[in-house]
């Protein structure tokens, strides 16, 4: 069944989308480049990471791009200072959260997040650094969880869920203390419904999840792996 | 009382302090060498996997990350119970000597040139790396040339001249390119050129420091370096062998697994560096040095002919066993000699390129130790682990700990030569920090702690009050 098109503007060019789309699958259709951190093609959009952050015609408030659908007449905008300005924000934001030591981390010089504070030309910091004690969770056999990396984006969850269909993650508290945890709570390692895939390694695009055994900087993911997994299944790519 | 405090001492890496120790007469009563501040890289590493051990270790030391790089792995090895590739076992000892050259010739050329060439008691503005330069082009443009092969070499291996992510948990990560081989080659000749040409240099200007041979850190002690089956220094590989003033072999072939039984490490008041001793001989009694002159003390050779050559002089010299500290300036130099014949050795070992240079495994052990011969001496990395790989516990013990104790000797003995305890001058304070720097310490290695090179000494009196001080 043909899909109804929509007619928007991205940054002053008019655009025909089919009905549905969101803002960055619009964008990303028609060559315009909109930066995204939890965002994975395949995987359904959750807004968490807000570094996707358009500005639309008339609306004060900004919008992430990634779970927004657009309508008719919308005209949207992908870059100003002011957003650059709340990109950098939402990323120093991530950095601060917890302990992004990328000098020994083992997807140093391979990380979406640090490629993404490069990309936004994040080179201090304004915030104060939380420096939380977080716990690495190493009882998998081949995988290991180190929570001071996670930015809490939930490819993980969405990824395990969605594509390999056993849901082993989920995040668990609130704010702040919001964590990724596998099963009931339960190490990892324990989990009975892991099929030690490793989707979720993969998919994962900072050092927090890792293959076990790599040293500094040998972490590199293999996304190719699960994006060309989503569009066997039928996922727009 | 009265007491001297010099603190840090400048041109070592790091940040240290020194208390001398005044009676009521104004003679040296005693000498302590402190070091303040601490990283606690053994209380932040718990938890973490141990293969991340190499990478987060080698950011105590911006000088010889490669030591840590490769004492780590080595425990990460034993960890994994694995028996490296031969060809990873002869890289790592390749870019390990590759460093000493470098990190040696820092300490000869830059850091203790110019005491020794442009004298103790000299200008202080002028007695420094600049001041070399000036009065000996040619020595200094040697320095810099020494030291530029040594980082094109790591470099040429690990691709990176600090930190790099070659030197791994069960071997090395990349193989050795043909390219690489033949460019160290070729470079090796003016390297060996320069070592040719600074020793003699070096034999020259000892006749003009009897006196400091005399009384820098001249006293009798044990000495300990790593050797193979045969007695030759090694940097890389063998077992720990202690030798005593004497010449006698106290203890020999020491296994890196079996360090504790030899050594005990004692906690000292006023600094986070562990005094480590001879556990046979005790606290304080069981003092032994490490480094340079502990290595070539405790050997019976090196096991190359040009370093041998310069080995059996040296030896007629001073001894079979030389008790000088500052004879670390010529062990280093010998040392040089060595470290790039082994590079040239092991570059023409048919077996260097081979592509199989990597181990793997998971936790097949729940300890490991790794001991090495890092330029400043032997470094041991020992952690233990749970069954999944986090690290549940881990002790360093680097090479300034080692020489802890006799350095602070070294300082009372030119104290009680240089001190007088009315007046503070730049002489004597240079003298004292001198014989420390004849160890090459290493504090932020030490302490695991960052560098700062200032300097100040306090003259304080009985009561604690400040009676003199100075600074720059
Ligand atoms: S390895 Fe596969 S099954 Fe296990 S948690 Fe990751 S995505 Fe889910
Ligand atoms: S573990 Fe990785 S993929 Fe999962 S939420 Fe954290 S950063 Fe995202
Ligand atoms: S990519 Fe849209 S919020 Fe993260």
């Amino acid at each position: 069944m043909a899909q109804k098109k929509l007619s928007i503007r991205i940054d002053g060019q008019l655009i025909a989308a089919e009905e549905g789309l969101t803002i960055l699958q619009a964008a990303k259709a028609n060559g315009k480049y909109i930066p995204t951190l939890c965002a994975l093609d395949g995987l359904t959009p959750v807004g968490a990471c807000r570094v996707c952050l358009v500005e639309v015609s008339g609306v004060d408030r900004l919008f992430p791009a990634c779970t927004t659908p657009i309508q008719d007449g919308m005209s949207v905008i992908t870059n100003s200072a002011r957003l650059a300005r709340y990109r950098r924000i939402s990323v120093e934001l991530l950095l601060i959260e917890r302990n992004h030591t990328c000098a020994v981390c083992v997807s140093n010089g391979h990380c979406e997040l640090q490629s993404m504070a490069t990309s936004l030309g994040v080179n201090t910091v304004e915030f104060s650094y939380n420096y939380p004690k977080l716990g690495v969770d190493t009882s998998h056999p081949r995988y290991v969880l180190d929570h001071n990396r996670c930015i809490l984006c939930t490819r993980c969850v969405r990824v395990c869920a969605e594509l390999e269909g056993a849901h082993v993650w989920d995040v668990t508290s609130r704010g702040i203390h919001s964590r990724i945890t596998s099963e009931l709570n339960e190490r990892w390692g324990q989990a009975t419904s892991c099929t030690n895939c490793g989707k979720c390694v993969q998919a994962c695009p900072t050092g927090a999840l890792a293959e076990k055994g790599w040293a500094v900087e040998e972490m590199v993911k293999k996304l190719g792996t699960v994006t060309s997994l989503a569009q066997k299944r039928g996922a727009h790519v | 009382m009265k007491r001297i405090t010099i603190e840090p001492i400048s041109r070592i890496e790091g940040h240290g302090k020194i208390t001398i120790h005044l009676n009521d007469e104004g003679h040296v009563a005693g000498a302590e060498f402190h070091v303040t501040q601490i990283r606690g890289f053994e209380k932040f590493t718990e938890g973490r996997p141990f293969y991340e051990m190499p990478g987060i270790t080698a950011r105590i030391c911006g000088i010889c990350p490669i030591s840590h790089l490769l004492a780590s792995s080595k425990a990460c090895d034993a960890i994994m119970a694995v028996r490296i590739p031969p060809t990873a076992r002869k890289l790592r000892e390749l870019v390990h000597c590759a460093q000493i050259v470098q990190s040696h010739a820092l300490s000869f050329f830059y850091l203790s040139a110019p005491d020794f060439l442009l004298g103790m008691s000299s200008n202080p503005a002028r007695r420094n790396v600049m001041g070399v330069i000036a009065d000996y082009p040619e020595l200094a443009r040697d320095g810099i040339e020494l030291r530029k092969f040594g980082l094109q070499v790591v470099e040429g291996l690990a691709e990176e001249r600090v930190h790099n992510s070659w030197i791994v948990p069960g071997g090395v990560a990349k193989a050795l390119a043909a390219s690489v081989r033949e460019r160290i080659l070729s470079e090796l000749p003016a390297a060996k050129a320069i070592i040719e040409r600074t020793i003699p240099l070096f034999k020259r200007a000892l006749d003009n420091y009897k006196e400091e041979i005399a009384v820098f850190g001249s006293f009798p002690t044990m000495y300990a370096g790593l050797v193979d089956a045969k007695g030759n220094a090694q940097f890389y590989e063998g077992n720990l062998r202690f030798r005593a003033a004497s010449g006698e072999i106290v203890q020999d072939q020491i296994a890196a697994e079996d360090y504790k039984q030899w050594i005990g490490e004692a906690s000292l008041r006023e600094s986070y560096l562990k005094a480590p001793y001879f556990v046979p001989q005790g606290f304080p009694a069981g003092v032994y040095r490490v480094g340079p002159l502990g290595r070539i003390n405790a050997a019976d050779g090196c096991g190359t002919p040009a370093a041998d050559a310069e080995l059996r002089e040296f030896r007629e010299r001073f001894g079979t066993v030389a008790n000088s500290a500052f004879l670390y300036h010529y062990a280093r130099l010998i040392e040089i000699v060595y470290a790039l014949e082994r590079i040239e050795a092991l570059l023409n070992d048919p077996q260097i390129l081979d592509a199989h240079v990597r181990a793997t495994a998971a936790v097949n052990a729940l300890e490991g130790v790794g001991m090495i011969e890092a330029p400043r001496g032997t470094l041991i990395h020992h952690y233990k682990v749970n069954e999944e790989g986090a690290i549940t516990w881990a002790n360093l013990i680097v090479a300034t700990g080692h020489n802890n104790l006799a350095i602070g000797r070294s300082v009372q003995q030119v104290a009680e030569h240089y001190v007088d305890g009315a007046k503070l001058n730049e002489g004597m304070l240079n003298h004292v920090s001198a014989v420390v720097r004849a160890y090459d310490p290493c504090l932020s290695c030490s302490t695991h702690a960052d560098g700062s090179l200032a300097m100040r000494i306090q003259l304080l009196n009985a009561e604690g009050a400040l009676l003199d001080e100075i600074a720059n």
